[in-house]
């Protein structure tokens, strides 16, 4: 099998994000401020639907192993259709951001907020929302669990398309202007073509991410509402409701074998195939590669295929938009310094941004203010602290471990040929199938849950630390390797002074991530159960994981707005920072 | 060949670029200019004098600020079938092969797809790529590459090409077979095309290709003189009249112009804080001034100088070098000739402290800015100003790219002479405490 390792590079979102002011700004507030508010509005109207709800059995799961592969099967559907979802919204929202500055002012920062949002937070909502629309039908439920996958994959997707959109090279195109092609010719034969790379990157790397929701949001309950739909998800309900340490291990296999199925029909050949977008001059060295793409490049049949679809594409091209979309080629006009329909269209715009702004703050401190005591808040905020503090030194641990793990790896080809793969497999591994095996040790030894709970949080994100420190150490350039050995730098100041620094961008973006997937599973990983034994850590997710289980859902926007506000705080100030400092530092653009 | 109708007029064309601070930049100024069908004309100028600006004004990627273009006597607004263009960068598109870039220019004009293939493909084949046709431009060398922009600019059937220094991203020999191969279809009629239009620095080039040469002067980019070239094609680069034609640009490019403002710093566009400095290292001018020295006793012919130190764009390179040496009066410039002064012959012979320290004494006396940003570090208790301050001064006299690199060049230029010192991540200037 044509296991050969994709190195990957600092994901283009991280950049996209640390390029901008460090600080949050104003838009940061509004954008905070607008969602939290829309939180508690669907809030509002939940609480109102979910009295009404009638539990939801309309196919009871089954722990028979004849039913695994059909539930395997609905999983894997559900990702695909989030992931549908995703592209669609990437290709309007993106582009919308990236050709109305205006539009951009605010979407931006909406998208870098909501990145920061507890994704199973929204699950909370969306549920009970969702039934609400499709009342006692599996539809309703079935489009909540999509929904929540979909907050999941979507943002950074966006932000890398954004990012591509404004970066493409101004010869490019006034080649494409220069040769006619109108914006939307424009769009798809430069402007998509170039997001390619970053934007397949970015994709694979949610889906990575979001196996591991899919199965949290398949088996939920809300108050009196109890969900489960057919899926791995599920089953693992059902096998931790019954005690059931076989069925446990039944799923793990099932979501392996899935998951590596996905990576060599799926992952690979795409990414294959991407690398032809990369803007490279040069051939590039670490070439992915793909059995698949090769068996699907080399098939006669499929030219018969392709035909069709590439005159299709063509006829796509040559579409004829009605005038008013003024799809004329884009013309360098030399800015218009008065121009007093811009300026009134201007405050108009920012006038409405500002009312939009008050009438949020107004809902949101109805919502909490009436029924959240400064109390509450206090302690909601130490719960917060408890869970970073938690977050934060799980990932240096994690680190202690893996930089010097993965840069032994890193300087040994042959490993990494087989490392890298394997640890990118664990890092799209949905590790909450795993939660119940260390469960059933902290029951078995009575174990401090506030100590042992914490590192199910970093199961499945460590991971990230570990393959980006391979990649930095594989991209290290030779001749600097070379160096350090003719000048007999001692070891500690080869880790100090050439390796460390070197590998330093890859680390902060590796650890970035595994961060922002810790404070996510915080929700699943504080409160766990096994049979009807809960074990319970002190800490933001048990007390949103907690809220939601009691259908209390002031308390949940209260949550999710606080550990947002962590999240943004921690991202903007920490690594925000470490990331200027690498860039600076290290001269990675 | 015979002199024909009007092609393109550019008729009093001006265009600013809108500067930070309110106030305009004028970056051409009043250009007048016909290209007739039957003819090759070089747009001949240093980097930065608007000549790659009025090559897009041309071709309709740019709207000019004042001015009429008309093209076959229709008006000029845009973007258009007649019109091919060929990029310094090539500007191919990398996930596109061969056949797919050349075919991309097809691809608005709504042919059947049959007629697109043969079309591309007897472009690929006229300008000699036939067999890569399914290769990707990674794979092609430079000169393959913008072999593919030749053919994607032709496959249009245009009636005016438009090149924007087409063989500079080239190395010589590639440079010098591609112009050959290019003249040699002109000269065939191979081609649809009534007139090329190309921009260039180097003025063998220019020499070589052109039946009309534009003498592009800076700040503001206008025309300062019109060249015909009568030789008949091929040319030979040693011939009597070849050369003695190029010394005479070389002289007419050296010469300071009449009805200019003297502006006391010779071929520098700008003047005082509004000096534009070329991003010259020290180690070049150190290099050109010691080679002066050693090899040709304190004077030499410019155009032989660039012989010798030859390299593609050597030309301009060197004029860029020897007027920064001018600027910093190490060097005096005149009728294509380079001299030494005697500062400059001090510097030549010095050791690094004397050569640092003359340095200094010329950076302070001759370049504005740089006695700006010392006089205001020195009043200053701690003597740390950010750099941004600066850029913002300069920003006022100059477009922004102009202003970074005028930035660059006296931060550069400071740290060699020890005149201040720059920190990189506080992005501050200061001055060193000794």
């Amino acid at each position: 099998m044509g296991l050969v390792s994709y190195i990957p590079r600092p994901s283009k979102i991280s950049v996209a994000l640390y390029q901008r002011k460090l600080l949050p700004n104003v838009y940061d507030f509004i954008a905070l401020v607008i969602i939290m508010s829309i939180l508690a509005l669907i809030g509002i109207g939940a609480e109102g639907m979910h009295q009404t709800l009638i539990k939801l059995q309309a196919s009871p799961i089954e722990l028979s192993i004849s039913n695994l592969p059909r539930y395997a099967l609905y999983t894997t559907l559900r990702m695909f259709a989030a992931i549908l979802a995703s592209l669609i919204f990437t290709f309007i929202v993106a582009t919308l951001a990236a050709k109305n500055q205006r539009a951009g002012s605010i979407i931006i920062p909406i998208l870098d907020i909501l990145q920061s949002v507890p994704v199973l937070g929204f699950l909370t909502f969306t549920v009970p929302l969702c039934m609400g629309l499709y009342p006692g039908n599996e539809i309703g439920v079935e489009m909540a669990a999509i929904f929540a996958v979909f907050t999941a994959q979507a943002w950074n997707m966006a932000f890398s398309f954004y990012q591509s959109l404004r970066t493409v090279p101004q010869n490019l195109k006034d080649a494409s202007t220069g040769f006619c092609l109108n914006k939307w010719q424009t769009f798809w034969c430069l402007e998509v073509p170039f997001a390619i790379p970053g934007l397949v990157w970015n994709t694979m790397m949610s889906m990575s991410g979001s196996w591991f929701f899919i199965v949290a949001a398949e088996a939920i309950s809300i108050g009196n509402t109890q969900i489960s739909l057919p899926g791995i998800g599920s089953w693992l309900g059902l096998a931790i409701a019954n005690k059931d340490l076989a069925a446990v291990c039944w799923a793990a296999l099932t979501m392996g074998i899935v998951i590596l199925i996905y990576d060599q029909i799926i992952f690979r050949p795409i990414v294959a195939w991407a690398d032809k977008f990369s803007m490279g001059q040069t051939a590039s060295q670490q070439q992915p590669k793909s059995w698949v793409y090769d068996v699907i490049k080399n098939t006669k049949s499929l030219a018969l295929i392709m035909q069709p679809l590439r005159s299709l594409f063509d006829a796509i091209l040559c579409f004829k938009w009605p005038n008013i979309f003024n799809i004329k080629a884009e013309l360098i006009i030399p800015q218009q310094n008065n121009n007093r329909l811009d300026r009134i269209f201007n405050i108009v715009w920012f006038l409405s941004l500002l009312a939009i702004t008050a009438i949020a703050i107004i809902v949101l401190f109805n919502y909490l203010y009436l029924t959240i005591s400064l109390k509450e808040l206090t302690w909601v905020f130490i719960l917060g602290g408890i869970t970073s503090l938690r977050v934060f030194v799980l990932v240096l641990l994690a680190s202690l471990i893996w930089v010097p793990i993965g840069v032994w790896v890193g300087l040994r080809p042959r490993v990494v040929a087989w490392v890298q793969p394997v640890a990118q497999f664990l890092a799209a591994f949905p590790a909450n199938i795993l939660f119940p095996i260390f469960v059933v040790g902290i029951v078995q030894y009575k174990l401090n849950p506030d100590i042992w709970l914490s590192p199910l949080m970093i199961l499945g994100t460590q991971w990230y630390i570990f393959f980006n420190v391979i990649a930095g150490v594989t991209v290290f350039p030779n001749d600097l390797k070379e160096a350090a050995s003719i000048y007999r730098v001692s070891s500690w100041e080869w880790w100090r002074s050439v390796m460390l620094p070197g590998i330093f961008p890859y680390y902060i973006t590796g650890a970035l991530t595994a961060t922002g997937g810790s404070w996510n599973a915080s929700i699943v990983a504080e409160v766990v159960s096994w049979g009807t034994t809960h074990i319970e850590a002190h800490g933001l997710g048990a007390y949103i994981a907690d809220a939601t289980t009691a259908g209390d859902f002031h308390k949940v926007v209260l949550g999710v707005a606080v550990m947002s506000i962590f999240v943004i705080f921690f991202n903007k100030i920490f690594w925000g920072r470490l990331y200027a400092y690498a860039a600076q530092h290290t001269g990675i653009d | 060949m015979e002199k024909n109708n009007a092609l393109v007029e550019v008729k009093d064309l001006h265009h600013y670029y809108t500067k930070g601070s309110g106030g305009d930049f004028l970056v051409l100024e009043n250009i007048n200019l016909t290209l007739y069908e039957n003819e090759i004309v070089c747009l001949l100028g240093r980097s930065g004098s608007g000549k790659s600006t009025l090559l897009r004004c041309i071709s309709g990627l740019l709207q000019p600020t004042e001015g009429a273009i008309t093209m076959q006597d229709k008006p000029l607004d845009g973007p258009r079938d007649g019109i091919g263009l060929v990029f310094q960068s090539f500007a191919l598109f990398p996930w596109l092969n061969v056949l797919e870039n050349v075919e991309l220019g097809l691809k608005t004009q709504r042919l059947k797809e049959d007629e697109r293939r043969q079309r591309a493909l007897k472009a690929i084949d006229m300008i000699g790529l036939d067999g890569n046709e399914s290769a990707y431009p990674r794979e092609l060398s430079g000169g393959m590459q913008q072999r593919v922009g030749v053919a994607r600019a032709l496959v249009i059937r245009p009636l005016l090409l438009l090149m924007d220094e087409p063989f500079s991203a080239l190395d010589v020999l590639t440079a010098e077979v591609l112009r050959t191969d290019l003249l040699d279809l002109w000269i065939e009629g191979q081609m649809t095309l009534k007139s090329i239009l190309l921009v260039t620095h180097n003025i063998e080039e220019a020499v070589l290709m052109a039946d009309r040469i534009l003498l592009f002067g800076s700040n503001p980019g206008r025309i300062i003189s019109e060249i015909k070239v009568t030789m008949p094609q091929p040319r030979n680069r040693l011939a009597p009249d070849f050369r003695s034609l190029v010394d005479s640009i070389y002289e007419k490019m050296t010469t300071r112009e009449p009805n200019r403002p003297l502006s006391g710093d010779g071929l520098f566009p700008g003047v005082g804080m509004g000096m534009v400095l070329q991003h010259i290292s020290t180690n070049i001018l150190q290099g050109l001034l010691e080679t002066l020295a050693t090899n040709y006793n304190g004077q030499a012919d410019l155009p032989k100088l660039v012989e010798t130190l030859g390299t593609n764009d050597g030309e301009i390179e060197i004029l860029k070098i020897a007027e920064t040496l001018q600027l910093l009066r190490f060097c005096e410039v005149s009728g294509g000739d380079i001299r030494l002064t005697p500062k400059g012959q001090a510097f030549a012979v010095g050791d690094i402290d004397e050569r640092k320290t003359l340095f200094r004494d010329h950076l302070k006396t001759y370049v504005p800015l740089a006695m700006h940003i010392k006089m205001v570090l020195d009043a200053r208790h701690d003597h740390t100003a950010p750099m941004s301050r600066f850029l913002d001064e300069v920003e006022d006299f100059m477009p922004k790219e102009a202003a970074a690199q005028t930035m660059d060049t006296v931060i550069a230029w400071a740290r060699y002479a020890e005149l201040f010192a720059y920190n990189e991540e506080t992005k501050e200037c200061y001055l060193e405490q000794v």
